[in-house]
């Protein structure tokens, strides 16, 4: 077993920067910003300063006690990055990475998105920080995601419907990794998840891992005891590993990650890369991918277009084969199971995406029993998705 | 036996010209014509064929290229056909055919089986715009032990430290980009390109190819003026995208390469 290098930027044999020559020296540079940083005191303040103040940091952890009725008699609680201000866990690497982009004296940030949660927390930021932002999101997500289009204009963003390849999330990432080579002297690419090319994965990583430290203090405090598994969905990663962090080094702790199932693995429309996927490179890292036996991607599927991603973050595919983390899929319709009875149980209606580790909670809350405590990430509000929601129980939308 | 690309340069050299490098992906618009149009490529005077192989997620391509390559996998072409197709351009003797291809194929084809199947279809190296020499560990064995030349990619960003590194992992010829950005014709190639063909010269002695954004016979003439190289794929491209059927378009493909052998001869 090869140790996690992060000096390389490796876990293991994932990881690393496959991107063209041209993007390098932008790496090396954003590396060094990002190193500086993190042993910079006044970085440190200025970051947890906003994560107070702006963010509304912490965010509460929740014993969910007419939820957890569902999940076995566990303890479930809720870490709920769903009250930050912009209304998930996606706010609190776009901050950190804002921050670093004005101090690498640059004044535009791109971004991709695919629901629009990225999307809106950057086009947020860059209106709180006075930086240019053009948001990448394929043509069919501007269609599904209507509502966080007028969001990210509201806030100034300049929002490009990607129009190549299956106009998705993928194809997203790919137009806006072209902006970056071109206009790579004065833009940053503010990528939104866990994946990418070395440094993205640990900078990512270490700006969500408020989480975890937050929940380790919390549940310590409630519960005098580390919980027996922390739980979260897993598309690029990003709030997953936010989340896990916090609790690696405790080896008593399980870390569950809930990718999307879609219609079912055995249908091949789903998006569970450790279910189906094998190790290759996807945007500039090794990582299991989606792929056919010629090694061109394949299109993913999954009812929440944020778990809806052939690819997944290359810690995560390092956790996977280690057996440190174990990643299950999730069916659409399991996923929506749980988004109901999260709403009428607790009175919190979830993002879809989360609803996926919420499915996940009660099938492991059976496993482990009723002394268990289990502690998940209850990553995003789903308003954005009450439509797609209304759409799934038959609701009467007014269309 | 096809020449390695580097007896293709050492001969433009000792005429006192540029080697013309052209560029199509396999399998547009369709696999037979695609052999088709990279033998008009070799007939109007290409010396150096750049065959690429289509890929899903081209994050370095502008619109030409990738309407080309989303024709090419929607009527399912495969990395078995591409070498079909290196394996049927039929170069003169003093003509050569390398690979253009992302990394993510290569590795999931096998990386030795691909430097081999490459080798036994007669072509005569590799250019992979999205791998860096620190990640080719296993490619630069698998390269070396068959006998494949290997091209890695400099830009005008590149340090000179990395300048170094990646020519020293080049065998063959050194793949310069003359701008920061995708491909795509452009009226104008960077002054970047000569600065940057400079740097390389004071680091390596290996033939410097300068492509991304070549679109004229003048444009060609300038570059000629400092590289060893032109690389040319996107006007090429462009071409065939606005030909009315596929004689036209390996007519105009024919036309176009002569008027850029010309430019690389001119040296203006």
């Amino acid at each position: 077993m090869t140790a996690i290098e992060e000096s390389t930027g490796h876990f293991g044999p994932y990881g690393g920067r496959f991107v063209p020559e041209a993007l390098m020296a932008a790496l090396d540079e954003l590396e060094a910003a990002f190193d500086a940083a993190l042993t910079d005191p006044l970085f440190a303040r200025e970051l947890a300063e906003l994560e107070r103040d702006y963010t509304g940091r912490p965010s509460p952890l929740t014993r969910a006690r007419r939820f957890e009725e569902h999940c076995g008699g566990a303890r479930v609680y809720l870490k709920r990055e769903d009250l930050n201000h912009t209304g998930s866990h996606k706010i609190n690497n776009v901050l950190g990475q804002a921050l670093l982009t004005k101090r690498m004296g640059k004044s535009r940030i791109i971004a991709e998105t695919g629901a629009g949660q990225h999307g809106v927390a950057s086009a947020t930021a860059a209106a709180l920080m006075g930086l240019e932002c053009v948001v990448y999101m394929g043509l069919e997500d501007t269609r599904r995601q209507a509502l966080n289009v007028a969001r990210m204009e509201l806030l100034g963003a300049t929002v490009v419907p990607v129009e190549s390849g299956s106009q998705t999330l993928k194809d997203a990432i790919n137009e806006a990794m072209r902006d970056w080579v071109t206009n790579v002297d004065h833009t940053h690419y503010l990528l939104g998840t866990v994946t990418g090319p070395s440094p993205f994965p640990r900078m990512v990583r270490h700006f969500h891992s408020v989480i975890g430290t937050e929940s380790r203090a919390q549940i310590l405090q409630v519960e005098g005891r580390l919980p027996d598994a922390v739980v979260a969905c897993v598309g690029g990663g990003s709030n997953a590993m936010g989340l896990f962090s916090g609790f690696i080094d405790d080896p008593q702790v399980a870390l569950m990650g809930y990718e999307a199932g879609g219609e079912g693995v055995e249908t091949g429309r789903h998006a569970a890369r450790f279910a189906m996927g094998v190790p290759g490179v996807l945007h500039g890292a090794r990582t299991y991918v989606m792929q056919d036996e010629w090694g061109q991607t394949v299109p993913s599927h999954s009812i929440s277009a944020g778990l809806d991603y052939p690819g997944v973050g290359p810690e995560h595919a390092w956790l996977h084969d280690t057996g440190r983390a174990v990643y299950e899929p999730v069916t659409d319709a399991q996923a929506m199971e749980a988004f109901a009875l999260m709403s009428r149980t607790e009175g919190i209606i979830p993002a879809i995406e989360t609803a996926h580790a919420l499915a996940g909670t009660m099938r492991l809350g059976s496993e482990l029993g009723p002394d268990a405590v289990i502690v998940v990430n209850l990553s995003g509000r789903g308003d954005k998705d009450v439509v797609t929601a209304a759409r799934w129980f038959g609701m009467d939308t007014g269309e | 036996m096809n020449p390695c690309t580097s007896t293709v340069f050492a001969r433009a050299r000792d005429e006192g010209r540029a080697v013309l490098i052209g560029y199509l992906p396999a399998g547009f618009p369709t696999i037979d014509h695609s052999i088709e149009l990279i033998r008009s490529m070799l007939e109007g005077g290409v010396d150096l064929v750049e065959v690429g192989l289509p890929y899903s997620d081209p994050l370095m391509d502008g619109p030409a290229i990738q309407q080309a390559v989303e024709t090419a996998l929607a009527a399912g072409v495969t990395t078995s056909d591409v070498l079909r197709v290196v394996h049927e351009a039929e170069p003169s003797e003093s003509q050569a055919v390398v690979v253009m291809s992302y990394w993510n194929p290569i590795e999931r084809y096998g990386q030795r089986r691909f430097a081999e199947d490459l080798r036994t279809a007669g072509g005569s190296g590799v250019i992979t715009p999205d791998l860096i020499p620190e990640e080719a560990t296993d490619w630069i064995d698998a390269t070396n032990a068959v006998g494949v030349d290997r091209t890695f990619l400099v830009a005008p960003s590149s340090t000179d430290a990395r300048i170094d590194r990646v020519t020293r992992a080049c065998t063959g010829f050194i793949y310069a980009a003359s701008t920061m950005g995708v491909t795509g014709a452009r009226t104008q190639v960077s002054s970047a390109a000569p600065v940057l063909v400079e740097r390389v010269r004071a680091l390596s002695d290996a033939p410097i190819g300068v492509g991304l954004g070549v679109s004229s016979a003048q444009q060609a003439a300038d570059i000629a003026r400092y590289a060893d190289g032109v690389i040319v794929g996107s006007a090429f491209v462009r071409r065939i995208l606005d030909a009315p059927n596929v004689d036209a378009a390996k007519e105009s493909v024919r036309e176009f390469a002569a008027e850029l052998a010309v430019g690389v001869r001119t040296r203006a």
